[in-house]
């Protein structure tokens, strides 16, 4: 593991949703370049981490902070976190009727653009610029003129979200069950592009159930969270450990502790 | 969710009241007003005599209560008939105009001065009772087309006006369809020749500005055989605490392989939070395709009024004719609307298309009322219908009340209808990606409107999704 400040520093970080206690304390630091998964089994609050760190306005924060490149993270709208460069591939993304990918895309690029004082992107510029992102990774211009997810299929929405990734280069990217609902195909298009992204001054953050998806992206550090704590860090032999032993003796260690 | 309420319900732009001495008609209504407006018009008999008719028949007419909308009983007789700015200007001077009139529109954003105009839009200005300004009329007259004050074509070209007024809108179609044929002031005048393309958009703006008077004003639209023309009107008015009526007929004809593309935005004050002032907008807007071949498309952009009931319809009766409507009806604070369409196919082969969004927010109230009525002899007729309903927080209503009246076995019939609601889910994954909050409910409820929008006319597409607190950028064509 690399030294040196944190991208992300997360410390003793309580959050509830409607009411009940889901993530009880967790800690983790996220270094420039680095790429780290979060396992853990259904319920165990991996979703309500990426959620909070994005600032979905339905997790309240109990404890705890959290510093992205040493600023409150928590305290920040959820456009400044994005803007910031603050990015989640959403679990279930939503769909936008009549809005094409490409406008909204476009819209999006623009508010970061105009967050970092750069010219905004006419219609024109922003075709090319988005032609050379896809080219860069292997990908055509098929679905940019749909509408956003509209009658996408699961598989669909989750490489639109790995799409947006690309063209909204973020320096910290949480990738929420990205894995869930794709076929092996999709599986490794997904992958082999998140690979194609990993940059030195740009960090992952996984949050994965099965461990397949860390057979082709391999992470630098991976946890496991369990009861809203996170139970057990270790390198990338650990998910093919829990891959074997399942979840249980984790939670069982958690219950210890 | 109150970040997005507030969003929708951002306070209305255009109350301000313009200082004008003005000549206002006491209030009341009898034959006795309705003479004096018909000779303040300079009417020939035979407008009179009508007037007359229908204000008979109005007496005998009660108002309707079948919408699904709630107010206090109206007082017809504390409604002032006739309101008119003093210094009547000389249309074919625009010059001469009132520079009073002259700012109010502007503000407005609709110049009217020689230097000043909206390129490819002829306007025709209606302030209160009467047409202040007409521009282009010489331009347009080169071509043979008319665009004109109804007063004054009811003088000039008496033969038009007497040959089609009435023929598609009733003097005793409806009690508010009477009531404005006995007082109607002014409103504008379109005929098309035969095969002429109509070079510019026309365009009327109406303005209330007096207190205590109500605006009734009719327009009629004549499309001539094989002739295209696209006509777009705008209205506003001041913050008041009292209700104002306004009252409109519009009757359009397209004859043999003629077009018209009628196209509303419709922005009177809607009242304030609590529903107190606002514009009652009681208007019948129908057209006929009396010819084959003939389209007839309404389009409409309704956010203001306190209460709207407005059913632009088509008689589709030439065989092979198309009716169309699209709409976009915004209910916020505590609006009501009742709006939808009649399509009646007569025709073979008579086609209509039906796209309606109700948008409800705040305490507003949304009906999307249609009929479409496929009598005996349309073989072959088809109809298409979308009602979406979006809904923006939970005190709202939307409602959907469609009605299929159909007589011949041959017609082809398809409805879909769907609601959803604004929800945190959607606004977060856009602010995830960097929009702000507003943006956010910006790009969802363009989005929502998409089809309607594309078809107003390009200048007017704009103006309509900055009503709805829309930045369009980028998302036009």
């Amino acid at each position: 593991m690399k030294q040196g400040k944190g991208l992300l520093e997360v410390k003793g970080l309580r959050v509830a949703v409607a009411g009940n206690e889901i993530l009880k304390g967790v800690d983790l630091t996220i270094r420039d370049g680095e790429v780290h998964a979060i396992m853990g089994p259904n319920g165990s609050g991996k979703s309500t981490l990426a959620q909070v760190l994005a600032g979905h306005p339905a997790y309240t924060v109990l404890a705890g902070t959290a510093k992205y490149e040493g600023k409150d993270l928590l305290d920040m709208k959820p456009e400044e976190r994005a803007r910031a460069g603050v990015f989640l591939a959403f679990q279930y993304p939503v769909e936008i009727r009549g809005i094409t990918n490409s406008y909204f895309l476009r819209s999006a690029l623009n508010a970061l653009r105009r967050e970092r004082g750069e010219a905004e992107l006419d219609p024109i510029d922003f075709l090319q610029f988005l032609e050379q992102k896809l080219r860069a990774i292997g990908w055509d211009d098929s679905m940019m003129n749909r509408p956003v997810n509209e009658g996408f299929s699961g598989g669909e929405k989750k490489r639109n979200e790995i799409l947006q990734l690309a063209v909204l280069e973020p320096r910290l990217a949480i990738l929420d069950e990205t894995d869930s609902g794709l076929d092996i195909d999709a599986l490794k298009t997904v992958a082999e592009t998140v690979n194609k992204l990993r940059a030195p001054n740009r960090s992952f953050l996984i949050v994965t159930h099965y461990q397949r998806l860390l057979n082709y992206i391999t992470p630098d550090v991976v946890h496991v969270l369990a009861d809203g704590r996170i139970v057990k860090s270790g390198g990338p032999e650990l998910a093919h450990e829990l891959e074997a032993k399942g979840y249980d003796w984790l939670r069982d260690a958690a219950m210890v502790s | 969710m109150t970040s997005i309420e507030a969003h929708v319900q951002q306070p209305y732009k255009y109350g301000f009241v313009t200082d004008i001495e003005s000549e206002v008609v006491p209030a009341g209504l009898n034959e006795d007003v309705i003479r004096l407006i018909s000779a303040k018009k300079g009417e020939p008999e035979w407008m009179l005599e009508w007037r007359l008719k229908a204000y008979r028949n109005w007496l005998k007419m009660s108002e309707p209560h079948w919408p699904n909308v709630k107010y206090g009983p109206i007082d017809y007789q504390a409604i002032s008939y006739y309101a008119a700015p003093k210094q009547r200007p000389k249309l074919d001077s625009l010059d001469q105009v009132d520079p009073k009139l002259v700012q109010t529109f502007e503000k407005l954003g609709i110049p009217i001065e020689e230097q000043k105009r909206l390129t490819g839009v002829a306007v025709d200005a209606v302030f209160d009772s009467v047409s202040v300004a007409t521009t282009f009329q010489a331009e347009l007259a080169k071509y043979g087309v008319i665009f004109m004050p109804i007063s004054q074509a009811i003088r000039e070209h008496a033969d038009l006006v007497q040959k089609y007024l009435g023929t598609v809108v009733p003097h005793n179609d409806n009690f508010f369809a009477a009531l404005n044929t006995a007082v109607f002031t002014d409103g504008s005048f379109v005929y098309v020749p035969k095969g002429v393309r109509c070079p510019l958009e026309l365009s009327t703006y109406f303005r209330i500005n007096a207190s205590s008077t109500g605006q009734f004003e009719r327009t009629l639209i004549i499309a001539d055989e094989g002739s295209h023309v696209s006509y777009l009107e705008g209205c506003s008015a001041p913050m008041r605490d009292e209700n104002q009526l306004h009252a409109a007929v519009v009757e359009l004809i397209a004859l043999d392989n003629a077009q018209i593309k009628y196209s509303t935005i419709q922005n009177w004050y809607p009242g304030d939070d609590e529903g107190k002032g606002g514009i009652y907008n009681f208007v019948t807007k129908r057209g006929k395709c009396a010819g084959r071949n003939a389209k007839i498309s309404w389009t409409q952009v309704e956010t203001g009024s306190a209460i709207t009931w407005k059913y632009p319809g088509c008689i589709l009766q030439g065989d092979n004719s198309i009716g169309e409507f699209y709409s976009v009806a915004v209910t916020s604070h505590k609006q009501q609307a009742d709006t939808g369409t009649k399509m009646i196919h007569l025709g073979k082969n008579t086609r209509s298309t039906i796209v309606s969004k109700g948008i409800s927010a705040g305490r507003g109230q949304n009906t999307y009322r249609g009929l479409v009525k496929i009598m005996k002899g349309a073989e072959g007729a088809r109809n298409y219908s979308q009602c979406d309903s979006m809904l923006i927080g939970d005190k709202c209503g939307a409602h959907t009340f469609p009605y299929i009246d159909v007589r011949n076995s041959t017609a082809i019939m398809e409805h879909e209808a769907s609601t959803s609601k604004i929800g945190e889910d959607q606004i977060f994954y856009l602010r995830q990606r960097g929009l702000s909050a507003e943006d956010a409910v910006s790009m969802i409820v363009n989005g929502f409107c998409k089809e309607v929008f594309k078809e107003l006319p390009m200048e007017f597409a704009v103006e309509a999704t900055r009503l709805l607190g829309i930045s369009l950028e980028g998302s036009v064509g």
